[in-house]
């Protein structure tokens, strides 16, 4: 067997495989199946969302944003996007001997702060310290439960041509500020992190459209990812235009400097929502209301044409695939 | 983006795709080569096909300067990798590419200490903050990245660094592209000329192409600079002429950056290279000369680079020079894939049988 690589935790298409072909093998039941942000559970008549993700971004702390706070908007986005209300979260702390404890403080202060901004509580946790150069400073776990509130579900089997593409606001920013803060590439000033807890714009848009078939925060693997796992052995396709996608200017410049695929990098603030023809307006109309959703758009439509591929209609009139990330992305030569 | 934006418009970019449709009707099949990866990055990128007739047919050249890295040179690259006491510094995309058995990415997740730098000043720092390792900087590029990696060496030897060392492995277009052309079995119409390259040789560094008798446009990145040299390359075709038009003035001069070609010509000279898909190519590439053998790595450290065959059954030579499809080629999708490639198109996302292995 091969060697893990970092691609296989990049989001893109070896860690899609790695999880389908390999993990589902063996642990695979009808939910985990589903491979959805959360595991939505029927408990003693209730409807209860769980999931759980792990931090490990390098540098600890980057424009926007810094560990603690990501551990608790990425687990919380997971259950909003899932249809349920967050309610608690647990925090599990893997630490490398060494760290200041006024960093690990600064981290515990950020996630509090979050957790208060986002409406939850941290009710449980755990504290493992590892040899020096075991971990990259500080690893953390975070898993959370939230009530889903919503009554349809919210799947990919709902999507149906005609369907719009919706986003909250500008893509990439996150990938991208830390893409520059990893690889010190000598930029002097660049974009911010988007890092934000989604639950109260994805509740206000839920609560009022019914046609809101599915949702998906675009963290890995960016929008290209998300895209593509929906496509993916549907009858459908999906058009996305260029000129409607909202990217920021600090954003695209860095990416044309790089030769990188905004398409391509991490959100940690973006929720993409899939919804019918008929809701679209008034759902963007909702986000735009929110301060997290100003420069949300409509960025697409579901179609027949091209099945099981997500096309581009690019700013010049061409068309061209948006595929599935394949390795970690990565600045170009020239 | 202020001067990019006006090169995307969507009005412009419909009267050049018309102008274009209209002078090719009826006529027979133009085969240009874009000889740069930016170029053909440019133009899948905005899906340019979608605005050419069927009878204009792009073809992918030679200079990606990471698909035609040969694989004994990332070996020996693997091979420096190996001591605990080396730090082995690259652009972004090198570690991608397969050797014959591994690549750098593989070898990073086995723990050896590989970075990726934006600059080849970057890696000089890196040697400075490390003074107990020895910093190899991966030099791979043409004419556009020579002259930055020449220019870290001079400071390097400044700055009295000694544990920064380059692996050259520079290569230049012209000569590329007079290997292309002697072929008998070639069958371009035309080029579209790189741009970054153009900066530093200027117009004038493709005199050698009257010879052989055919145009060159010299163009810029943007999809506007793109269809506007497709457009000029097409009325020199329908009306015989074979010189180099320079559609990029706002950039390349007629003589080029000659402080560049300098820097360039101080520290390196040039020697024979092998072409990944291609083979050896007399004059192509650049090797760093005696007087500064204290940084060459290969010098350094006795690389000893071991001949890979080329497997006779891949077809890249001929795909980029446009006498092949991909399809042509037996190993295409069967043992070369983009997870496997074994020839610089399929090595490249933007090369010619990567893009028909994911969308034909």
């Amino acid at each position: 067997m091969a060697n893990i690589t970092l691609a296989h935790g990049s989001g893109g298409r070896l860690m899609h495989e790695l999880i389908r072909k390999k993990i589902l093998g063996v642990y695979g039941n009808p939910v985990l199946n589903r491979m959805a942000d959360a595991a939505v559970l029927e408990l003693d008549k209730k409807r209860i969302a769980f999931t759980t993700d792990s931090f490990v971004v390098k540098p600890l702390i980057f424009k926007g944003g810094d560990i603690g706070k990501l551990a608790v908007c990425g687990t919380v986005n997971d259950l909003a996007v899932s249809g349920a209300l967050p309610l608690y979260i647990s925090c599990s702390l893997i630490i490398e001997e060494g760290l200041s404890e006024g960093l690990l403080m600064r981290f515990i202060a950020s996630m509090k702060k979050e957790a208060r901004t986002a409406g939850v509580e941290v009710v449980t946790g755990d504290i493992k310290v590892v040899e020096k150069g075991n971990c990259d400073g500080i690893f953390i776990n975070t898993s959370g439960i939230g009530v889903v509130k919503y009554s349809r579900e919210l799947s990919v089997r709902r999507i149906k041509p005609g369907d719009k593409v919706i986003i909250n606001g500008t893509i990439a920013d996150h990938g991208t500020a830390v893409m520059l803060a990893r690889n010190d590439l000598g930029f002097k000033s660049g974009p911010k992190s988007d890092c934000a807890s989604l639950n109260g714009l994805i509740l206000m848009v839920l609560n009022k459209c019914s046609n809101v078939k599915f949702m998906r925060d675009p963290t890995r693997g960016g929008v290209a990812a998300v895209m593509n796992e929906i496509v993916e052995d549907a009858p459908f396709g999906i058009q996305l235009f260029e000129d409607k996608i909202p990217i920021s200017k600090e954003t695209a410049s860095v990416c044309e400097i790089l030769g990188i695929e905004p398409l391509q990098m991490a959100n940690e603030g973006k929720v993409i929502a899939i919804v019918g023809p008929q809701d679209a307006g008034k759902a963007l109309r909702i986000m735009k209301k929110h301060s997290l959703g100003r420069r949300g758009a409509i960025i697409g439509e579901v179609t027949k044409d091209f099945k099981g591929r997500v096309v581009l209609k690019t700013k010049v009139g061409g068309e061209r695939i948006v595929d599935m990330p394949v390795l970690e992305v990565l600045p170009r030569i020239c | 983006m202020k001067y990019i934006d006006e090169f995307r418009d969507l009005k412009l970019a419909k009267n050049l795709s018309a102008k274009i449709e209209k002078l090719a009707r009826g006529r027979g099949r133009y085969n240009f080569m874009e000889v740069c990866g930016t170029h053909t990055n440019t133009f899948y990128r905005f899906g340019l096909a979608k605005l050419l007739p069927e009878n204009i047919r792009l073809i992918s050249g030679p200079g990606c300067p990471v698909c035609v890295t040969d694989a004994s040179y990332i070996d020996s690259a693997i091979t420096l990798a190996g001591s605990g006491d080396t730090i082995i510094t690259t652009f972004g995309d090198m570690i991608k590419v397969p050797g014959s058995k591994s690549s750098l990415y593989r070898e990073r997740a086995k723990g050896r200490n590989i970075r990726i730098v934006y600059s080849s000043l970057d890696a000089l720092r890196i040697a400075e903050e490390n003074p107990s390792k020895d910093v190899i900087f991966l030099g791979v590029g043409f004419e556009t990245t020579a002259p930055t990696v020449a220019m870290a060496i001079i400071e390097a030897k400044k700055r009295r660094v000694r544990n920064f060392f380059v692996y050259s492995a520079h290569k230049l277009i012209p000569p590329a592209m007079t290997a292309i052309l002697k072929d008998k079995n070639v069958a371009l119409d035309g080029f579209i000329l790189p741009a970054h390259v153009s900066s530093i040789i200027g117009a004038d560094g493709y005199k050698f192409l009257k010879k052989f008798n055919i145009p060159g446009v010299i163009a810029g990145f943007e999809p506007l600079d793109m269809l506007q040299g497709i457009l000029l390359l097409v009325m020199d075709v329908n009306s015989g002429k074979a010189g180099i038009v320079n559609e990029y003035n706002r950039v390349v001069h007629k003589r080029g950056n000659k402080r560049a070609q300098e820097v360039m010509q101080r520290i390196f000279a040039p020697c024979d290279s092998v072409w990944r898909g291609i083979g050896r190519i007399p004059k192509s590439g650049l090797a760093i000369r005696g007087e500064f053998s204290d940084f060459d790595a290969e010098k350094r450290f006795g690389v000893k680079k071991v001949k890979i065959p080329i497997d006779r059954r891949c077809l890249c030579g001929e795909v980029i020079k446009g006498v092949k499809l991909p399809e042509d080629c037996r190993l295409f999708r069967k043992v070369c894939t983009p997870d496997n490639p074994k020839g610089p198109c399929m090595v490249s996302s933007e090369g010619t049988c990567g893009i028909h292995f994911r969308y034909k």
